[in-house]
């Protein structure tokens, strides 16, 4: 085995992954009946595609099209010139995208969709870029795995699977949009038995 | 040198992958300045200092509004008189300045070179906002954002660069970003006004006939720069003539081109009013994407790993018309 292979393990297939977003989907409908003011919002790259899936699972079940929208929190990351050698508590995302709205940011329920929620600060700058849209009456937040090791004071609503995982670790999530494949592997850190 | 910093003085300080991203940084900013908050936190904190020694009313402000879109504290010095000499004095204002210790300065001045000492003699990031008739980057690469817009791709498109190019750092830029991006690019003009051997130099074409402006996809118009010539010195017969032979006026553009010119136009020499204010032009869209373009090259000169360095400017002996 080489010296430099890393272990990796799937902590969610493809239909466990499917699964999971029917039931965030359940969850959010369960908690806002009416669907009325509900807004999905998903922080990019990933949470897009999760918030569009989660948005087909709900209209399965209810019959009800709640809007989707993408934020890109590129500019209103905490890291800007202090990361030379690059740093993943915000995920690395090297190409801008788009912030767009689906319906009025004011006044809605916005239900930030995510992959994985890690330190917090990427949620942190994604609530600061949708306050400069406008005052949603609530935001809740909805992801598809939680790892833990939160250096902000935030927790999902709405959590797809706890992995308790350790700081050297990565998770890695796939989605056949982003990826060609649905997966969620976690990667062994530094100090693994290889 | 490799300092850890980064500069913007001259198109070939990024290939074609830099440019690429610049330009997709800079689409990710329309919502930005179209919103109601047009404002992002990106660079609060940061300070940019403006240092313009000679007169602009687009670039300089637009650079302003884009540090102060990105919340960095700016910084604007406009040097009174275009007289100052290079040397000691920009040397003393350039060392005065970094005292503040700006993140960035971003430098217009008429001295080829002026950017390069900026650099060495600053710990910041610089950007030159035209030194001479050397570079002028940022209007590079807001035309290439401003033709990728408009055309829906850059590989390819047939560009006529009518006018002054001996005079012009905006044909400098333009030539190398054009170029670098797939461009197809002729310069028209009198023989006067194009400077000799650049074909052999850039591997341009060259016309002295008015007609090869029918090829193009874009007419880009340069301006007369009366500043640059000498007292005296006749490039053409008359304002009038030149009008008559290279002005770009309706008769000259057919449907489907596009017509952009760097500012401010001279109407009625260069440019006809009913092709400035026509459909066909884009100089507008110019001056909208020059203020997120030059966002873009803030946030990018931020937070991109460094790779620049800075080049001696007596090293770019080779380049041609730099002298």
């Amino acid at each position: 085995m080489p010296v430099s292979a890393q272990k990796t393990r799937i902590l969610l297939d493809a239909d466990q992954i499917a699964r999971t977003l029917a039931r965030i989907g359940s969850e959010i409908v369960e908690r806002h009946p009416d669907l009325a003011s509900v807004h999905l919002v998903g922080i990019r790259s990933r949470g897009v595609p999760l918030a569009e899936r989660i948005r087909d699972r709900i209209r399965e079940t209810t019959g009800v099209e709640v809007p989707v929208g993408a934020v890109d929190i590129s500019f209103y990351r905490d890291d800007v010139g202090l990361r030379p050698g690059g740093d993943d508590r915000i995920g690395d995302h090297p190409v801008v995208g788009e912030t767009v709205f689906d319906a009025a940011v004011e006044g809605a329920t916005i239900v930030l969709v995510d992959d994985v929620l890690y330190t917090g600060r990427t949620v942190r700058a994604a609530i600061d870029a949708i306050f400069d849209y406008g005052r949603p009456a609530c935001v809740q937040l909805a992801v598809l795995a939680d790892r833990g090791h939160r250096e902000l004071p935030f927790r999902a609503d709405f959590v797809g699977k706890n992995l308790p995982t350790q700081a050297g670790e990565r998770v890695r999530v796939q989605l056949m949009e982003t990826d060609g494949v649905d997966e969620v592997v976690l990667i062994g850190g530094e100090g693994d038995q290889a | 040198m490799n300092d850890g910093r980064r500069h913007l003085l001259g198109m070939s300080d990024v290939d074609s992958s830099d440019v690429e991203r610049i330009l997709d940084t800079a689409a990710g900013f329309e919502d930005v300045v179209e919103r109601d908050v047009k404002k992002v936190p990106t660079l609060r904190g940061r300070t940019v200092v403006n240092l313009f020694y000679e007169s602009s009313t687009r670039t300089s402000s637009s650079f302003e509004l884009a540090a102060k879109r990105l919340s960095a504290d700016v910084v604007s010095v406009k040097a009174a008189g275009s007289s100052v000499d290079k040397g000691e004095s920009l040397k003393d204002t350039v060392r005065t300045l970094n005292a503040y210790k700006p993140n960035i300065i971003v430098i217009r001045h008429p001295q080829i070179g002026a950017a390069h000492l900026t650099a060495r003699w600053s710990d910041a990031h610089v950007v030159n906002a035209g030194d001479g008739k050397h570079q002028h980057p940022t209007q590079s690469l807001l035309d290439l954002y401003t033709i990728r817009k408009r055309l829906g791709r850059l590989q390819d498109v047939k560009v006529a660069i009518v006018g002054d190019v001996l005079h012009s750092r905006v044909a400098r830029s333009n030539i190398e970003g054009f170029q670098m991006m797939g461009l197809d690019v002729t310069l028209v003009g009198p023989p006067a006004l194009i400077p000799p051997g650049i074909e052999a130099a850039t591997g341009v074409k060259v016309s002295d006939d008015p007609e090869a402006m029918s090829e193009a996809d874009v007419i880009y118009v340069l301006r007369m720069q009366h500043e640059r010539m000498e007292p005296g010195q006749n490039f053409v017969p008359s304002l009038r003539e030149y009008a008559r032979t290279w002005g770009v006026n309706s008769r000259r553009v057919r449907p489907g081109q596009v017509v952009m010119h760097p500012g401010p136009m001279n109407r009625g020499v260069e440019i006809a009013p009913d092709v400035a204010d026509s459909d066909a032009s884009l100089v507008e869209d110019q001056v909208e994407a020059g203020l997120i373009v030059r966002m873009a090259v803030l946030y990018d000169l931020m937070t991109r790993p460094s790779m620049g360095t800075v080049i001696d400017i007596r090293e770019r002996t080779g380049e041609w018309g730099a002298a």
